[in-house]
């Protein structure tokens, strides 16, 4: 499927994707409740068959966080960016994509670890590299180390 | 720099030409030329430091010239810990742990800006120990970011010199044991 059509077909399953312009990748806004219908249609859907979540990605952008999911699809050979955008600092939460994406495990407990966001209906959501009585979570941007880390 | 301008430990080889007993001189003479002339590392690297560690002992640079010979997989057989690359919080206990399991004598080379000082990159943040020497106590350190293989060949050869002053009298103890 060519880059185009992706796009208007996308477009057509989630009403209120909102279509980024001039990325590198088909690059979409999704709203988050309409993340894992779009992510279980995207993976079983024979046209698209997104059978590949090449990475998952958690960023702190301040005024909200985000988590991004890079797709591709190993027969059609086409790819697409899909972002989740959460404006709760406090309790983030979004679906986790792990029961279709058994990949997205791992990468989900790794973004939950850095910028403590939760995966609902994750299998086993708890940190994956710092130790289980660590505090916080350090790549947010208003994560405060008085010990090691020198504000500049 | 040239070797003749190094001067740091000559003090110390001066002092030890300079007498002592004639006996036990001549058994460290042959004990240190066997110990520095058979110092093997251990295969231990952490980040990009490491490559270069295994380009000083790969064909063209050859550090089993100088008698470094072969990496051990065991630290109960190494005699030397090259720390190639950044320590992290989580690898210090790591390192601390082979580098107790090593028998004595055993050395330390902090090997480039992450190890001699954490480095030129990620220093200023939760996760990195600044300096393996926080850790184990270090023997050479060779700055460089990475260091080439000429200068971690230049530190191999001043811990030989260093193995080369010690004497059965007084025997080297790591400062945990």
């Amino acid at each position: 499927m060519d880059n185009t059509t992706l796009k208007e077909k996308v477009l057509s399953l989630v009403p209120g994707a909102e279509f980024l312009e001039n990325k590198q990748y088909i690059t979409f806004i999704i709203p988050v409740e309409k993340m894992h219908d779009l992510a279980r249609n995207l993976k079983n859907e024979p046209e698209f068959n997104f059978d590949y979540l090449f990475c998952l990605s958690g960023v702190d952008m301040v005024k909200y966080l985000e988590i991004v999911y890079h797709l591709e699809s190993t027969t059609h050979r086409h790819e697409l960016v899909l972002k989740v955008r959460t404006a709760d600092r406090e309790n983030p939460a979004v679906d986790t994509v792990c029961d279709i994406w058994k990949t997205a495990d791992f990468h989900e407990r790794e973004v939950y670890d850095l910028l403590g966001i939760k995966f609902n209906h994750h299998p086993d959501m708890r940190r994956i590299f710092l130790d289980d009585d660590w505090k916080g979570h350090p790549l947010r941007k208003d994560y405060i180390d008085e010990v090691n880390i020198v504000e500049l | 720099m040239k070797e003749t301008d190094f001067k740091d430990n000559s003090t110390l080889e001066l002092f030890k030409k300079s007498g002592g007993n004639i006996l036990l001189s001549s058994v460290d003479a042959l004990i240190d030329w066997g110990r520095s002339n058979s110092i093997w590392p251990l295969t231990f690297a952490t980040a990009c430091c490491g490559i270069e560690m295994m380009a000083t002992g790969a064909s063209r640079h050859d550090f089993s010239r100088f008698g470094i010979e072969v990496y051990r997989a065991s630290p109960r057989q190494a005699d030397v810990i090259v720390v190639a690359g950044t320590i992290v919080n989580k690898m210090a206990p790591v390192l601390k742990r082979l580098y107790d399991q090593m028998s004595e004598p055993k050395y330390v080379i902090a090997m480039g800006a992450c190890a001699v000082s954490g480095g030129p990159f990620y220093y200023n943040s939760y996760h990195v120990v600044r300096g393996v020497d926080h850790v184990i106590p270090v023997d050479v350190y060779v700055p460089g970011c990475p260091p080439r293989p000429e200068a971690l060949l230049y530190g191999i050869m001043q811990l030989q010199r260093k193995i080369k002053l010690e004497t059965i009298a007084n025997p080297r103890k790591s400062p945990n044991t």
